[in-house]
């Protein structure tokens, strides 16, 4: 209770601070917000949801706070439907998002009044990942259903493609809670039960999966392309084949959309309230864009090409309305 | 020490080094059977802290305890917020959970009529809220913030709130047991003197239950810094770049951080939270030790 009282009080205070200096700057509007901040913006901005957007958003969180400190950000992880869940009944200011918002869950927004904007951030590339002495360089996206779809038995390279090595299938793949599971189950496969076959070993820990198929003959398995770059000496990637021949997995096959349908967007939604009506939460979303490419770097994403970013920027331009 | 614990060991003693008489098969298998057992126990812990300090052993600087969390400079990363964040949970967790469980215990002990269906009933709870995994007092937390009016549970009070709820059968047990130690004798003393009911448990009873009390409120408190699976649900932040400024501010936990970087891809990160992993098992070590302090430092015997 005390604590919504003294929000009452402070809040609308910072508010009419932070409009009289935006009202001094004027003009253009992205520089001079982030000078504006570093006197006057004070406050606490919530972000939780996709643990795979977290260094992201970690990422502007630190950066931002090198500039003004006062800006008081928290992020969780709690994954991208845990993240809407609380972002729809308004908990959160920002939520983190590994694929675009589902129509159950913006039902709930719409319920609760939760308006908000969409904005890309980075690109992800999922990359199949096989141990580097399988003699396996190239599947279809059909030979990736025969591996990893819901009613898939094979057990054997063989099983899926003649030309492929007698070797017993060791599979590896993130557990069903992660938002690269529900990337591979509902977007890559598209089966109508949206699942994976589920006689893998799963975990969470992309770091599990890095060291199991690297470790063990004839395994193979899927996580980020983050993780894929870092571990490039222990792994090999799969080039994929959606019918214009096979595609290595790269920054720019990712970014041009020729690395389908294993590249995706990653998001935040930001409350269109909170932007408004909390400064605080403005001063982390502009600078967050503003510093997209830095952000994306550190956080170990592709970041986006100038095409995608002017999108971006634009939605933004559409929140300040 | 016991008559049989006192054999047993002479026994020991004598199969080891060979005087014994009835050295049969069955005995000495059964003390190779001993020492595997504490051998495995023993070497399995042994085995977890050395290789989690070795594999944060670059990371044993000054700034683990200064620094914030960091991604950009993953090198650098500290984990000033969630050591702050855990004294600070500590601090309220022992504000909300020992008046209540030293008050609940006292009345159960010397005032509630154990043959009461109801304070029977009270009692088997209170032996099962004791053994409730940590994440149920999460959901209980989250609820009772909700009730209370708080939009977001990820605060102090929110995490101190599960962690007390947590800890408060812990405590209750101890405390009971510590008040049924006080010998009889001192009660009817004090009553024969003309002390009232109130007098007597307030400054005879109380103060002799110390020691026991103390005991089992550190060794609550001590497996309530350990803990992550009730604040993770309760909604606690992995990453929080400030100090906790009071009950109502936004916190992270120790326990917390170490589980958000171990997950994350960087070699540093990793090697920061084992680093961490050592800097948690010090902090639980330090309580222990007190706790063992203050009960030497106030037994009394009878």
């Amino acid at each position: 209770m005390k604590r919504t009282s003294f929000r009452r009080a402070v809040v609308p205070g910072v508010a009419a601070l932070a409009l009289s200096l935006a009202a001094c700057g004027g003009g253009d509007a992205g520089a001079s917000d982030s000078e504006g901040g570093e006197t006057a913006v004070s406050g606490s901005v919530a972000v939780d949801g996709s643990s795979t957007v977290y260094p992201m958003s970690v990422a502007a969180q630190e950066l931002l706070n090198e500039q003004n400190p006062e800006v008081q950000v928290t992020v969780g992880e709690a994954g991208t439907g845990g993240g809407f869940e609380v972002f729809c009944t308004g908990e959160t200011d920002i939520s983190d998002a590994s694929r675009p918002i589902e129509e159950d869950e913006a039902a709930v927004c719409e319920e609760n009044g939760v308006e908000y904007t969409e904005l890309q951030v980075a690109t992800d590339a999922l990359t199949v990942v096989v141990h580097p002495d399988l003699a396996v360089d190239c599947l279809t996206v059909d030979e990736l259903i025969a591996l990893w779809g819901p009613k898939s038995k094979a057990t054997n390279w063989q099983d899926i493609n003649p030309e492929f090595p007698d070797q017993e299938i060791k599979l590896f793949g993130p557990g069903t809670d992660s938002g690269t599971y529900d990337y591979m189950a509902a977007d890559v496969i598209g089966d109508e039960s949206e699942t994976t076959r589920k006689d893998y070993e799963a975990s969470e820990d992309d770091n599990v999966l890095v060291e199991g198929v690297a470790g063990t003959e004839g395994a193979t398995g899927y996580f980020g392309y983050t993780y894929y770059e870092q571990n490039s000496d222990k792994l090999k990637a799969v080039a994929i084949d959606s019918g214009n021949g096979c595609v290595e997995p790269s920054a720019e096959t990712a970014q041009s959309g020729e690395y389908t349908p294993l590249a995706r967007p990653l998001f935040i939604y930001v409350s269109n309230k909170s932007y408004t009506d909390n400064p605080a939460v403005k001063e982390y979303v502009d600078f967050y864009i503003e510093n997209l490419a830095e952000i994306a770097e550190v956080g170990q994403f592709i970041p986006l090409s100038d095409e995608l970013y002017a999108e971006t920027q634009a939605a933004l331009e559409g929140l300040q309305g | 020490m016991s008559i049989a614990a006192t054999t047993a060991r002479e026994v020991t003693a004598q199969l080891a080094t060979g005087k014994s008489k009835d050295r049969t098969v069955g005995s000495l298998v059964f003390l190779c059977a001993l020492w595997f057992s504490l051998f495995f126990g023993v070497m399995v812990l042994v085995a977890l802290i050395a290789s989690t300090a070795i594999k944060g052993a670059p990371r044993f600087d000054a700034e683990l305890l200064t620094n914030y969390t960091s991604i950009v400079r993953p090198e650098t990363a500290g984990f000033r917020a969630g050591i702050l964040g855990s004294l600070w949970l500590m601090l309220f967790t022992a504000i909300m959970a020992v008046p209540l469980g030293i008050a609940a215990a006292v009345y159960l002990e010397e005032f509630a009529d154990p043959n009461k269906p109801w304070n029977r009933l009270i009692e088997v709870n209170l032996q099962n809220l004791a053994a409730v995994p940590s994440i149920v007092y999460g959901l209980l937390a989250v609820a009772v913030m909700a009730l209370l009016g708080f939009d977001d549970a990820g605060i102090v009070l929110g995490g101190a709130l599960a962690l007390a709820l947590l800890i408060l059968p812990v405590i209750i047990i101890t405390t009971r047991e510590a008040v049924r130690a006080v010998p009889r004798e001192i009660r009817d003393g004090s009553l024969a003197l003309g002390a009232t009911v109130w007098q007597t448990t307030w400054r005879q009873t109380l103060p002799s239950a110390v020691p026991g009390i103390a005991t089992g409120t550190i060794l609550g408190l001590s497996r309530a810094i350990g803990e992550a699976a009730p604040l993770v649900v309760v909604g606690l932040a992995g990453s929080v770049l400030f100090d906790p400024e009071g009950m109502m501010s936004k916190v992270t936990a120790l326990p917390m951080q170490i589980y958000s970087l171990t997950s994350q891809s960087r070699e540093e990160l990793r090697e920061a939270a084992s680093a961490a992993i050592i800097v948690l098992l010090v902090m639980i070590l330090g309580l222990n030790a007190l706790a063992i302090y203050i009960r030497n430092k106030f037994q009394r015997s009878w």
